[in-house]
């Protein structure tokens, strides 16, 4: 059937045409097909814009992967009783648990807290055998002690002999998993979960779980700050994408300020207003609305507010630029199809700014669960998020592997909400100020 | 936005109370700012209104105070360098993380912004931990390596917004008159992108300028900076010297955001976006 115009396309010279194709490539100047050119231009190219980021890439990955990954390593890593009881640990390898070890297992127990003692390295192993069995330690220097006076075998029934705890099989179970090159002991303690003696995984008594709390209590904040944040920053958001821009030009200042300015000297600024004898306080007692000097500092209540101080913006920001596209005519559209104030606003406005309160929703829950500093100065002991709890453990208590396996499960929270905020929003698509 | 002439008396009464609201919202915001900086001129070391009497005394305890002095230079040591390291470097991925057809952008990308997501307590302890192992730890090195690995993302979405709106035409052109790369990134592109890379590199120094958790730990006393001293200064014994320096540092927060404004207005005037 002939097509639309009438004209019959001639199949000879298509084919013709065809044939030429095949065998007339396309080159360049000197010879090289164009197509090979055009690939190689690309790589080229390629190359280039790879050879601009490798630079920063290689920089991030030492100054920052590897010493990440490191310090996860050290969640699982467990050198210290490997390291300084070898002939225990391979003897111990033997060992089925159901008794007591063999003599041999003595012998070379008591060889190398004698070897221990005179190294002065009793301390570690002392340290290291207490985060399992709590207690331990003054235990150890003590037969470290005693255990030089031991002149030759039989071992077994002398070194029982100075701590009855060598003849119960718990401390044996202890050297023993604590001696393998890699341990869940800090992952699971950092979930309040413990091993039993026959290698069961148990919650750990109640007076000693703390962790679950912490993990909660660091969710509960964030989600409370996020909340407050946006139920603080849309209104005000809707109103500078709505006022014109000479007004909200300048109202957003208020808003930049906060911004750029140092997250310590906000902190301060909150340290110094919600002292028992200061602003706040002041200004509610001359108000009336409270009898006696509230407890502000150093409260849940003060971390929220110097948090949700701090976080506003990022929230803000996002939804305001989101705002700032939505065309005021839908929603006239909807006022003058019959629609009331509300239903066009929650029907027609409301919906387009989801968006804007996902990014900035999921950008301050994810930066609120990592904060340290604002907790550690306006909160009080039990206003401590994850963050201090890994320093602490870094500082004061030197537990690097239950510093690192906090850490983890932090991080790994963190980034999960990262892919989700990379796969929703797209990181490129975060605006600074 | 004004109230509509069609608007019913509950829109009137709603359109004064959602005034209302966001002006509490905004006074939330900058009242800690405006309230902390009276108090610095306090005569008296208190930390409430009303105030006995003017005076300078916590100003000339900063500026006279060798403690102050030294973490003031430290600061601005260390964030000036971070400051030319995080821009050299997130120039430059910048420039090819926006060419087309990068391999693995997202991936590469995400890596690249990653420390400004990590819980900064994280990195720090990693830094601790493996920057003791090179002798890293409480040397100035260290600190403006950390300092240039948090900084760095900054750089990195300021330029590269930047770049998105760039019209590699002119790059081209340039080359096509005989102008060899180097020449073109110096005479066409830089000046192009500088607002945003001038943006860029003044996050890069705010982030040096504002840390204190990684100085906490990388940093001995010797690399003490301002917010690490105000720190220690809130945790021992809070001193008006404290809010002094926190008032220098709102004037320079100022500072800064005006500078970054105006850069935004005029790239924006520039690619013919209204302001």
């Amino acid at each position: 059937m002939p097509r639309a115009g009438g004209v019959e396309r001639p199949s000879r010279p298509a084919t013709q045409a065809m044939v030429s194709l095949a065998t007339d490539i396309v080159r360049t100047a000197d010879g090289v097909p164009l197509k090979v050119t055009l690939r190689r231009v690309d790589r080229a190219r390629k190359l280039k814009a790879v050879a601009l980021v490798v630079p920063l890439f290689l920089f991030i990955l030492l100054s920052f992967a590897i010493p990440i990954g490191v310090m996860l390593f050290r969640a699982v890593d467990n050198p210290e009783i490997a390291g300084a009881l070898p002939n225990t640990v391979a003897e111990l390898a033997r060992w089925n648990g159901d008794e007591l070890p063999d003599e041999a297992t003595y012998a070379a127990l008591a060889g190398e807290l004698q070897a221990a003692h005179k190294s002065k390295t009793l301390g570690l192993i002392g340290k290291r055998l207490n985060y399992e069995l709590p207690g331990v330690r003054s235990k150890i220097m003590a037969i470290g002690r005693a255990v030089t006076k031991i002149e030759a075998g039989p071992y077994k029934d002398a070194v029982i002999g100075i701590d009855p705890m060598l003849g119960e099989r718990r401390l044996w179970t202890v050297i023993k998993s604590a001696g393998e090159p890699y341990t869940i002991f800090y992952l699971l303690s950092a979930l309040d979960f413990e091993r039993t003696q026959d290698g069961d995984i148990v919650n750990v008594s109640a007076d000693r779980a703390i962790f679950r709390d912490v993990f909660l209590r660091t969710m509960g904040i964030s989600m409370t700050v996020t909340l407050a944040t946006l139920v603080l920053g849309f209104p005000v958001a809707y109103l500078l994408a709505s006022l014109p821009a000479r007004t909200s030009n300048l109202l957003m200042i208020l808003v930049l300020l906060p911004f750029w300015t140092s997250l310590l000297v906000r902190t301060t600024a909150w340290v110094v207003l919600l002292q028992t004898e200061g602003v706040v306080n002041d200004a509610l007692m001359l108000l009336g609305f409270v009898d006696e000097r509230l407890q502000l500092i150093f409260s849940r209540f003060g971390t929220i507010v110097a948090m949700t101080h701090i976080q506003l913006p990022f929230t803000l920001l996002p939804i305001y630029s989101v705002m700032k596209t939505i065309s005021p005519t839908h929603v006239r559209a909807a006022r003058s199809l019959g629609a009331g104030p509300f239903v066009a606003f929650w029907r027609i406005y409301f919906p387009q700014t989801v968006p804007g309160i996902a990014a900035g929703c999921l950008l301050t829950f994810i930066l609120s669960l990592g904060y340290y500093i604002t907790p550690a100065l306006v909160g009080g002991p039990t206003d401590q998020m994850v963050s201090s709890f890994v320093a602490i453990y870094t500082n004061m208590e030197l537990n690097w592997g239950m510093a690192s396996a906090l850490g983890a499960i932090l991080l790994a929270a963190t980034l999960v909400l990262y892919l989700l905020y990379n796969r929703l929003i797209g990181i490129d698509k975060l605006k600074l100020g | 936005m004004a109230v509509a002439p069609y608007a019913s008396p509950v829109e009137r009464a709603w359109y004064y109370v959602f005034r209302a609201i966001c002006a509490l919202v905004l006074l939330f915001l900058i009242a800690p700012i405006l309230v902390i900086m009276p108090l610095s001129f306090n005569a008296e070391p208190w930390f409430t209104y009303p105030m006995p009497g003017w005076s300078w005394r916590w100003y000339e305890d900063f500026f006279s105070s060798d403690r102050w002095q030294i973490a003031l230079q430290n600061s601005i040591v260390i964030a000036v360098s971070t400051t030319i390291l995080a821009s050299f470097l997130g120039v430059l991925a910048a420039l090819g993380l926006s060419r087309s057809h990068f391999p693995w952008r997202a991936l590469v990308m995400g890596l690249l912004i990653s420390p400004m997501i990590v819980p900064v307590v994280i990195t720090a302890v990693g830094m601790y931990f493996f920057y003791a192992t090179i002798g890293l730890t409480g040397s100035y090195l260290g600190l403006i390596l950390a300092h240039t690995a948090l900084a760095t993302p900054f750089v990195v979405i300021t330029v590269t917004a930047t770049l998105t709106g760039f019209d590699y035409n002119l790059a081209r052109a340039g080359a096509g008159l005989g102008a060899a790369p180097a020449r073109v990134f110096f005479r066409v592109i830089l000046p192009l992108i500088l607002p945003g890379v001038i943006s860029g590199a003044l996050f890069a120094f705010a982030t040096s300028w504002d840390d204190v958790v990684t100085v906490l730990f990388i940093g001995s006393a010797e690399q003490r900076t301002l917010p690490r001293q105000m720190f220690s200064g809130i945790r021992e014994q809070i001193s008006p010297t404290i809010t002094a320096a926190a008032t220098l540092l709102i004037l320079f927060a100022v500072f800064l955001l005006a500078t970054v404004e105006l850069l935004r207005r005029r790239s924006e005037r520039l690619r013919g976006v209204r302001v």
